[in-house]
């Protein structure tokens, strides 16, 4: 085992590595090759050909924009919701210490730790109890519960690296609560903000363990998915739409990769 | 503290109040920081104490009610009865089917994920690093639904596994192993191979990063030193470089272990009949509507998670996280 900090990696060590890697990448890429072929009926391999009729066929469902806009409207205001609490959260945490910080820590931390299907049958459980009906509103409950966790981490992350004394100083000049929030904290923390903001919104946008206990009839773009994979329609609009939610989940990651990666923890480490 | 004693007894200060509802209250949270705390700490433990912990509490409380056979109606009385049910051998075996895929998966998980973990933390050095490091966040922030259709594309009779064996004439080898028992089936895609193979595909990439915390704080010198001392590759890995990698393998195998035990889409899609802990909660609180042994069923992986968290921190894991 060679050690010098220069010195290159052993063969097998490299092998190894890149075999883990492809392993990951592979099986994404040929999502991307499936939704060209003309293949109507199974999962053929090789393609017997390539087409991009699909995409039009796809553009034209009624019901794969219905679930888009749902995914969207329900992502975009958990998110809003995680922002705030996660937010407020994280500055309380890291502000000072009191007797039963680590709990509330830990309280944060429980929604993405317990495995989701607990999640899911705790609020369908909880709802049926107080016999909430199932809407737009219960995917929204659910979603903002387990997102907040990523916005806490990001936004604890930055805080630990702004300095309280700022906050000091810009009171002892004069400032008031809001203006020292708008023009100092929020200049600082803004960039961990978007960035878990945006996880928080591939999580949302992504979730489907705990959807499917929180939905009634509503379908969100991973629950049409899933209707799909159970009882497939028409297999190559599953492909199109397979390919387009990979691209789209990856952008946010990336920006949230490139606003955050000068810090000492870089957002997205934990899911 | 002079300053704040003079503010507390509201001696003059050099600044006067400010005025207005807004000043007063940010003269009021600077004062009193413990008010401003409350303030923050408000709403977000209201929303996880009042939401999730109140749901998670009335899912506990379920499981104490019992169901009654004949009507099919929820008895509200405590009881054990329900988790009586869970001992009966059909609701054992998936518990320990469910706990022995969740072991071989985190293990699975672990063996693959080191090396990657390993060459990140100490040969890879700027550009590849930060390809590193999205080459292991992308696959594992991908959308969950697309990576299990994914492996439905690989595994399927007419994809690309198959074609790929054929070609390399080792379809023989597949009808092989197809053809064992329990681990077989009729296709990869309906047997418990192709489950673990999506499980791993899918949880795999959460023990990655904790390992390589866990590879980076360990001193380059220290292999070095053992190197010097005459041990050999192995003995390195096996005396230095592992047991100080441990408490990574142990953090990121909550994930692995954790995700796997309460999956129930992956068994589902790609998997066979039989089930696992996920589904059988699914079935039991969907068309059987037997919410009482679905939520005795979900408080099975809360106690194995209780167990393994426990003996994680004991282990040190957590400062890996």
């Amino acid at each position: 085992m060679r050690s010098d900090p220069n010195g290159r990696a052993p063969l097998p060590l490299k092998l190894a590595a890149a075999a883990g890697l492809l392993f990951l990448h592979l099986p994404i890429l040929l999502i991307f090759v499936y939704a060209f072929t003309t293949e109507e009926k199974s999962y053929q391999w090789p393609p017997p050909g390539l087409t991009l009729q699909w995409f039009a066929v796809t553009w034209n469902r009624p019901d794969v924009w219905q679930a888009l806009q749902l995914s969207v409207q329900v992502a975009s205001i958990a998110t809003a919701i995680a922002l705030v609490l996660g937010t407020l959260c994280a500055a309380a945490i890291s502000s000072s210490k009191f007797f039963g910080r680590e709990a509330i820590s830990l309280l944060v931390i429980l929604p993405i730790a317990l495995p989701g299907i607990i999640t899911g049958i705790s609020l369908r459980s909880a709802f049926s109890l107080m016999e909430i009906p199932f809407s737009t509103w219960t995917i929204m409950l659910g979603h903002a519960t387990f997102c907040v966790v990523v916005v806490y981490n990001n936004a604890v992350a930055r805080f630990r690296r702004t300095s309280g004394s700022m906050i000091e100083a810009s009171m002892d000049l004069g400032a008031k609560g809001l203006q020292t929030f708008r023009h100092v904290v929020l200049p600082n923390i803004g960039t961990a903000l978007v960035a878990g903001g945006m996880l928080a919104f591939a999580l949302s946008f992504d979730e489907v363990i705990v959807t499917t206990f929180t939905a009634g009839q509503q379908q969100t773009l991973p629950i049409w998915m899933l209707e799909e994979l159970i009882r497939p329609r028409q297999r190559p609009v599953t492909n199109v739409v397979a390919m387009v939610v990979v691209l789209v989940t990856l952008l946010p990651i990336l920006a949230a990769y490139y606003l955050t990666r000068d810090g000492d923890q870089i957002a997205g480490s934990g899911k | 503290m002079t300053t704040a004693e003079a503010t507390r007894s509201n001696l003059p200060t050099i600044l006067p109040p400010s005025g207005g509802i807004l000043g007063a209250l940010s003269d009021l949270f600077w004062r009193r920081p413990t008010v401003l705390l409350v303030v923050m700490l408000l709403p977000p433990v209201l929303w996880l104490g009042v939401v999730y912990l109140g749901s998670l509490l009335a899912l506990l409380i379920q499981s104490f009610f019992s169901i009654d056979e004949f009507s099919g109606l929820i008895n509200r009385e405590f009881t054990l009865k329900t988790y009586g049910e869970l001992l009966r051998p059909a609701n054992l075996d998936i518990i320990v089917r469910t706990v022995v895929m969740a072991a071989l998966v985190t293990l699975s998980s672990a063996v693959i994920a080191f090396p990657i973990a390993y060459f990140a933390a100490r040969y890879a050095r700027g550009k590849w690093k930060a390809l590193f490091y999205l080459g292991v966040m992308m696959p594992l922030w991908s959308s969950y639904l697309v990576k299990v259709y994914a492996w439905k594309l690989i595994l399927a009779k007419e994809g690309i596994l198959t074609w790929l064996l054929s070609k390399l004439h080792l379809t023989a080898l597949l009808d092989a192993w197809l053809s064992l028992p329990v681990i077989g089936g009729n296709s990869l895609s309906v047997s418990f191979t192709g489950t673990f193979i999506v499980f791993v595909y899918v949880w795999m990439p959460f023990m990655i990063l904790p390992i390589q915390a866990a590879l980076e704080r360990v001193p380059g010198n220290l292999i070095e030193a053992s190197s010097d001392l005459g041990a050999t590759p192995r003995q390195t890995f096996r005396n230095v470089l592992f047991p100080l990698a441990l408490p990574g393998i142990v953090a990121g195998s909550i994930f692995t272990f954790s995700l796997t035990l309460g999956d129930y889409i992956i068994p589902q899609i790609i998997g066979t009949s039989r089930l696992f802990i996920g589904q059988a909660v699914y079935a039991h609180q969907g068309t059987a509507g037997n919410i009482p042994l679905a939520a005795a069923f979900s408080v099975v992986p809360i106690v194995v998670m209780c167990l393994y968290l426990w003996g994680a921190k004991r282990m040190g894991a957590f400062d890996a996280l």
